[in-house]
């Protein structure tokens, strides 16, 4: 060894130490998550998806609310140093945040301070198709973590270390299996569904324990020869059917079960896989311990227009019509708003109505809650088929939020897109694209005298009335939706990189931010030594810029020019 | 539907079925993609043919490709051993022929007689391109990955034109012998994605 070479050698291990003991290390106090805390979490922390298991996306902290939120300016922010869609919630567990980025990336941050605890990077196979290059986030049990990835791995953590605990493979990554949601966490199990929906997949919902990795059940989406439901499909085709089950479900503690939505149908034109295709574009109920579907209700039949209905109901009390019941509330891609009453045998239909423009359905029989479809909107092989809304649907993947103090639900919808298809025979071949059509071929339009695409809307479940909303005349809208107990509704999502407030009774703009780049991820609040917080990844991507890359070439003078690359910010009040 | 015990029979039958197989003839039971260099990169040399359609496997010979495209998919082939190299997607390539003179000279110099290559993994995700047609900004046709909407550029090293895709294609250098189409030389750049972060 030269004398220069150990000269650096000794100033690399010098800085290495300097930079362990100043910021980067183990997290030494860490509060191991139970199935108490994920049943009742501590108002300051944000552990699961959407929070709390009834998947409301409320807050109860309310520091920051309608008359200071003028007040709010960024705290830290920290870059994640990748590209495309940051989608998922940054999760708080005691002061300590764990960031999920594209790429199966996992920073752990002092939530406080923004100074990195790890950083866990997975190393993805060279030849990975990423169709949805993204991650919405990790699960929470004891003292680790879960991620699941687009290799179709799920991969558990040391929570204070970052360090591979076990590493189980899913399905192959080859076949057009992917992961992009984050696990949800029953009762020691780690539990994910498949993505896959335009690879010709059969869709499938999988529990691993957490201690150890090892699979505890897997319960296809479409039944198999002899199982109820198998009689909605024709031939083979429910082998190849779709039905993927890429968002987190939410949970319902008191029956002890599961709602997880299910994806589009697969190929895309109908008429390829004739029949009602269960339990595609649906709501399964599922047992946690088993895996067993208790009940469904399915959002429409034999699904043509690749509206996937993975986003999980709400769990609601809800008071209409004179009674409280147990409800399940949806806005679904299908353009309808879904009131269902759930029973611990059955889902059934209450109420719904179309809550952005569609000419896909003629109505919707009250019996059974089936939609009846207009037959010239519904896509087919052999001829171009249009039909509103686009295939992103009235609201896509991105979650809407429900406040138990207004009683009001909030949507992050979107108006005026329409889109087409020409169905076409195309081989299956593993691995690659099969949506039925020439991907180049999809289409998104804005109806003729549109005064605005997105929408953010306040719905009363209770009446179906739509109580305020508010439009954006040059964006969609397309991220995710959380309401706080001050009376507060946060949302991003559009292409100015905005991030907003609003009041949640009146829908009034009450603040905003420009961001470095698009937002297409969820707010979380949460709070540490009695300051209350505001976080969000700002990194557009993936189908937010699918739709602004469609808009830029629809004529109505909206350019492409969101910049891409990751941030987390964290927002408090001005002190 | 089978009864359990009839799927473990059969499923013993299968193993029992696979074992004598792999036991007496081993390598010409191996399917394609698991014969030796089949997951190699394209070499020089090689042959290339189609990746779909009625002539899948066939070499392709200048003559098949209309001018001015669109492209076809192709998977190199080993002249010597019959192996197509498809045991890995990193292999699959877009073949399309250009007037030279609108070529760059790079690309003009990979290409045979204004034929040219590249890798089908686009530079952003990893999707594979699936169109050729009219650019996004401009009247040129481009190469197109539309999972997100990247466009590269074929008569100019297939640089990116629109889109997220943070670098051009990986191309290949093409000649002509005994009237098909071969490799000649290694992929110019790199093939697939790079992860950031």
């Amino acid at each position: 060894m030269t004398m220069k070479q150990w000269l650096l050698s000794s100033f690399v291990a010098s800085t290495c130490l300097f930079s362990i003991a100043a910021s980067a290390g183990p997290i030494e106090k860490y509060t191991p998550v139970t199935a108490d805390r994920l049943k009742n979490p501590e108002p300051g922390n944000w552990m699961l998806y959407r929070r709390t298991y009834d998947g409301q996306g409320y807050s109860p902290l309310d520091q920051i609310n309608t008359s200071n939120v003028k007040d709010l300016v960024p705290v830290w922010t920290f870059s994640t140093g990748v590209i495309e869609g940051h989608e998922a919630p940054p999760i708080v567990n005691n002061g300590v945040m764990f960031v999920a980025t594209p790429q199966g990336q996992v920073i752990a941050l002092n939530a406080k301070t923004g100074d990195e605890y790890w950083r866990y990077k997975r190393q993805l196979p060279d030849d990975l198709f990423q169709l949805h290059p993204t991650n919405r986030g990790v699960g929470l049990w004891q003292d680790k973590l879960y991620l699941a990835t687009t290799d179709d791995h799920v991969v558990a953590l040391d929570a204070k270390t970052g360090k591979v605990l076990w590493d189980t493979k899913v399905q192959d990554y080859k076949k057009g299996q992917y992961l992009t949601l984050m696990p949800l966490i029953v009762d020691g199990k780690v539990i994910v569904g498949a993505a896959g929906g335009e690879f010709g997949v059969r869709g499938y919902i999988v529990a691993y324990d957490a201690n150890n990795g090892k699979e505890l059940w897997r319960t296809f989406t479409i039944p198999g020869p002899g199982e109820p439901g198998h009689e909605t499909w024709s031939g083979d085709d429910w082998k190849t059917g779709g039905g993927s089950a890429w968002m987190t479900g939410n949970y319902d503690p008191d029956t002890r079960t599961i709602y997880w939505g299910t994806g589009n149908a697969a190929p895309w034109p109908g008429d390829t896989h004739p029949g009602d295709n269960l339990y595609t574009t649906s709501v399964l109920a599922l047992d946690p311990d088993s895996g067993k579907i208790k009940t469904y209700f399915q959002y429409h039949q034999n699904d043509s227009w690749d509206w996937d209905e993975v986003d999980a109901p709400m769990l609601i009390d809800l008071q209409r019509d004179g009674r409280i019941f147990k409800s399940l509330i949806h806005p679904g891609r299908n353009a309808i708003f879904w009131v269902l009453e759930r029973k611990p045998d059955s889902i059934k239909y209450v109420a719904g109505w179309p809550y952005v423009y569609t000419d896909v359905w003629k109505g919707i029989e009250p019996e059974t809650g089936k939609p009846i479809v207009d037959p010239a909107h519904k896509p087919v092989m052999g001829k171009r088929v249009e039909f509103c809304p686009s295939l992103w649907g009235g609201k896509d993947w991105p979650s809407a939020a429900y406040s138990p103090k207004t009683r009001l639900v909030y949507v992050p919808a979107n108006e005026n897109f329409c889109g087409g298809f020409t169905g076409e025979k195309v081989p299956l071949v593993p691995g690659q694209l099969w949506l039925g059509t020439k991907p180049e071929d999809i289409g998104l339009k804005v109806r003729a005298g549109a005064t605005h695409f997105g929408e953010l809307q306040a719905w009363d479940p209770a009446t179906g009335k739509k109580v305020w909303s508010h439009i954006f005349p040059r964006s969609h809208l397309f991220g995710s939706v959380t309401a706080t107990a001050g009376d507060l509704v946060f949302v991003g999502g559009t292409n100015d990189r905005m991030f907003r407030a609003f009041h949640a009774k009146t829908g009034e703009l009450l603040w905003e931010q420009k961001t470095n780049s698009g937002i297409m991820g969820m707010p979380v609040a949460y709070e540490v030594d009695g300051t209350q917080y505001i976080a969000i990844q700002s990194g557009w991507g993936v189908d937010a810029q699918r739709i602004q890359d469609a808009l830029t070439t629809n004529n109505i003078g909206i350019e492409n020019n969101v910049p891409q690359g990751g941030v987390v910010w964290v927002f408090a009040l001005k002190k | 539907m089978s009864s359990p015990s009839d799927q473990t029979r059969r499923t013993i039958i299968l193993t029992a079925f696979a074992t004598a197989v792999h036991a007496a003839v081993p390598r010409p039971a191996a399917a394609e993609e698991d014969r030796p260099g089949s997951d190699l990169r394209p070499q020089k040399a090689d042959l290339l043919v189609f990746a779909e359609g009625d002539q899948a496997g066939e070499a392709i010979k200048p003559q098949d490709l209309k001018p001015g495209g669109p492209f076809v998919r192709a998977w190199p082939k080993d002249p010597k051993t019959s192996v197509i190299r498809k045991g890995s997607r990193l292999n699959e390539v877009v073949v399309i022929k250009l007037d030279p003179a609108e070529l760059d000279d790079d690309t003009r110099a990979r290409s045979a007689d204004g034929i040219v290559a590249y890798s089908i993994i686009c530079s952003h995700a990893g999707c594979p391109i699936t169109a050729w047609g009219k650019a996004a900004q401009g009247d040129k046709d481009v190469l197109k990955c539309v999972c997100h909407n990247s466009e590269f550029d074929a008569r100019q090293s297939a640089q990116v034109v629109f889109g997220p895709a943070p670098r051009r294609l990986a191309a290949l250098p093409l000649a002509t012998a005994d009237g098909l189409l071969t490799v000649a030389g290694t992929f110019v750049g790199k093939v697939g994605v790079q992860q950031g972060g």
